[in-house]
């Protein structure tokens, strides 16, 4: 036997490891929820057994035309992502170049941050019409808050050090900002981005619901209204795997952005 | 080995034959504070000359790492001057590379792209930054490590890659505070050999900051002895001790005499500064 094969299948093994353990314990979970339904522990009616979610799935992709309606609410999250990045890091960065600015509106932004803004949009459906593009801005609107002040956080808790070093090596302001402040700061902004893009991605699905307008949430408010409540948590597990996307999208970003960390 | 000459501070001013490359004249720096105006560093004046290693030692609170901001530019608003080879200095220059206490690696930067990052800001092309680059790497000992990251290495190996990367810069005069003060004895003294192949190879100048007396008579052809708040100069300690050297001059006997000498004069001073800091922690417990 080769003398490398047990220290290379060991080292497999640990890769692989919290993945399986990952997806045993939600198949022990459904399993359960499965096992309580049909013990009638859980009421049946209020919560689906998941064979019966999971036989829903073949139905709401030929009937309901789910893939469409999860590219809409894909590419409704990634519009309002880029919104979010863009304008939430460049209110952050305002925030941090200009003290003035920062004390007169962090406050504010912080208190928009925390505010169920979910609620404004009437005021969006006037402005921007029963379409997307309420429901991208209503994402972007949720998700940029926090952006800008993690963004603020970052850019503000780079290390003294590092900006001494750039200022050791005579670095002009503009290169003082890209080559240390902003890569040190990266991996807080990506903290806010995720949280920005977890209030995007609420409103989006939830202005869809509310609207009866576009994706998944709309397929939601229908399926449900229906009763089809097998379908209504099969079209939910398509808004996670949206989630999912986003999310994995992000951390490619991250890595590929802040190789070292 | 010498060291390739297209650094950032290849225009840096050269000292004339016989004159010193760093003076440091009349400097004092004061400092507001709540309980009034505190002067960390009075009228300190001494000179480097060209590849001589000098460090500047005294106990906490002395002043030491505001002189070291103020010779490497990074505070001002002080009196006296600062001059590089004739050339009064306002402001961080190129002709002084500094090497910081604390660690200050890029974390997103591997070895070879922390220590190109001066050359990659003299606009060199790609592929000679990074032969250049693996040249002071291959000079701090990390030859192997190139493509590792900070989070990779130990605290000692990320010193090294800070001195490489000020080295790649081709300073007239390398600026330390401490740079070894996070570190453990032995791996101290194992730098401290680095850092004398590096000077001897390179020939460069050094000024030390520390507070360690054993890495000063190691390593230096001067020690300045500072005294406690406000920091002036109290003593120069000539270091006749043969080069090239290595570690093992802490076993001899000339050694443990220039550290006794140097300890006799920080004493005093030393115990001033515990003093006044038990007194002062004293007072903020009475009148928080």
């Amino acid at each position: 036997m080769n003398s490398f094969a047990a220290p290379a299948r060991s080292g497999l093994l640990t890769r692989l490891l919290p993945a399986a353990l990952g997806i045993g314990s939600i198949a022990v979970l459904i399993g359960l929820v499965e096992a309580l339904i049909r013990l009638g522990l859980i009421n049946r009616f209020i919560v689906p057994m998941p064979s019966e979610i999971f036989l829903a799935f073949p139905r709401i992709v030929v009937e309901e035309n789910v893939l469409s309606r999860f590219t809409l609410t894909i590419s409704e999250a990634f519009s309002a992502s880029i919104l979010v990045a863009a304008f939430g890091i460049a209110g952050g960065v305002l925030l941090h170049r200009f003290t003035l600015l920062r004390q007169a509106t962090e406050t504010w932004v912080a208190a928009i941050a925390a505010a169920p803004l979910v609620l404004i949009y009437p005021l969006y459906l006037v402005i921007f019409g029963r379409s997307a593009t309420t429901i991208v801005m209503m994402g972007f609107t949720a998700g940029v808050a926090p952006t800008v002040l993690k963004t603020l956080e970052g850019l503000s808790g780079t290390r003294r050090v590092l900006i001494n070093v750039g200022r050791s090596f005579n670095l002009t302001p503009s290169q003082q900002f890209w080559k240390i402040l902003f890569p040190a700061a990266l991996p807080t902004i990506f903290v806010g981005l995720r949280l920005g893009l977890i209030f995007a991605l609420i409103n989006i699905v939830g202005v869809e619901f509310l609207i009866n307008f576009g994706g998944l949430g709309q397929l939601i408010n229908e399926l449900s209204e229906r009763y089809d409540l097998a379908g209504t948590y099969a079209a939910i597990c398509f808004v996670v795997l949206v989630s999912i996307c986003v999310f994995v999208l992000m951390e490619r970003l991250e890595r590929w952005l802040r190789p070292g960390d | 080995m010498s060291r390739p000459s297209k650094g950032a501070a290849a225009n840096a001013p050269e000292a004339a034959p016989g004159k010193p490359i760093l003076v440091v004249h009349d400097i004092v720096k004061r400092f507001e504070t709540p309980d009034g105006i505190l002067t960390a560093v009075d009228h300190v004046s001494f000179t480097v000359a060209p590849g001589e290693f000098v460090s500047l030692i005294g106990p906490s609170g002395c002043g030491k790492s505001t002189l070291f901001n103020v010779i490497g530019g990074l505070i001002d608003g002080y009196e006296g001057a600062v001059t590089v080879a004739g050339e009064r200095l306002s402001g961080p220059h190129a002709a002084i590379g500094m090497i910081f206490q604390e660690e200050s690696t890029f974390p997103w930067r591997t070895v070879i792209d922390n220590v190109a990052f001066p050359l990659e800001l003299a606009g060199l092309p790609k592929a000679e930054r990074y032969e250049r680059a693996r040249h002071f790497v291959a000079l701090v000992g990390l030859a192997g490590f190139e493509r590792r990251y900070p989070a990779e290495l130990s605290g000692g190996m990320r010193q090294r890659v800070s001195m490489a990367r000020t080295l790649a810069a081709s300073p007239k005069i390398m600026l330390m505070d401490e740079p070894f003060a996070a570190l453990d004895e032995q791996t101290r003294l194992l730098l401290g050999d680095k850092v004398l192949q590096i000077q001897q190879e390179l020939k460069q100048t050094m000024l030390l900051i520390t507070h360690n007396i054993t890495e000063a008579v190691q390593l230096s052809d001067r020690v300045l002895v500072m005294t406690y708040r406000p920091g002036k100069l109290k003593r120069e300690v000539e270091i006749d001790l043969p080069r090239p050297r290595t570690s093992e001059i802490v076993s001899s006997e000339a050694f443990g005499r220039y550290v006794a000498q140097i300890w006799g004069d920080l004493r005093e001073e030393a115990s001033r500064g515990l003093r006044d800091d038990e007194q002062y922690k004293l007072e903020r417990k009475d009148h928080p």
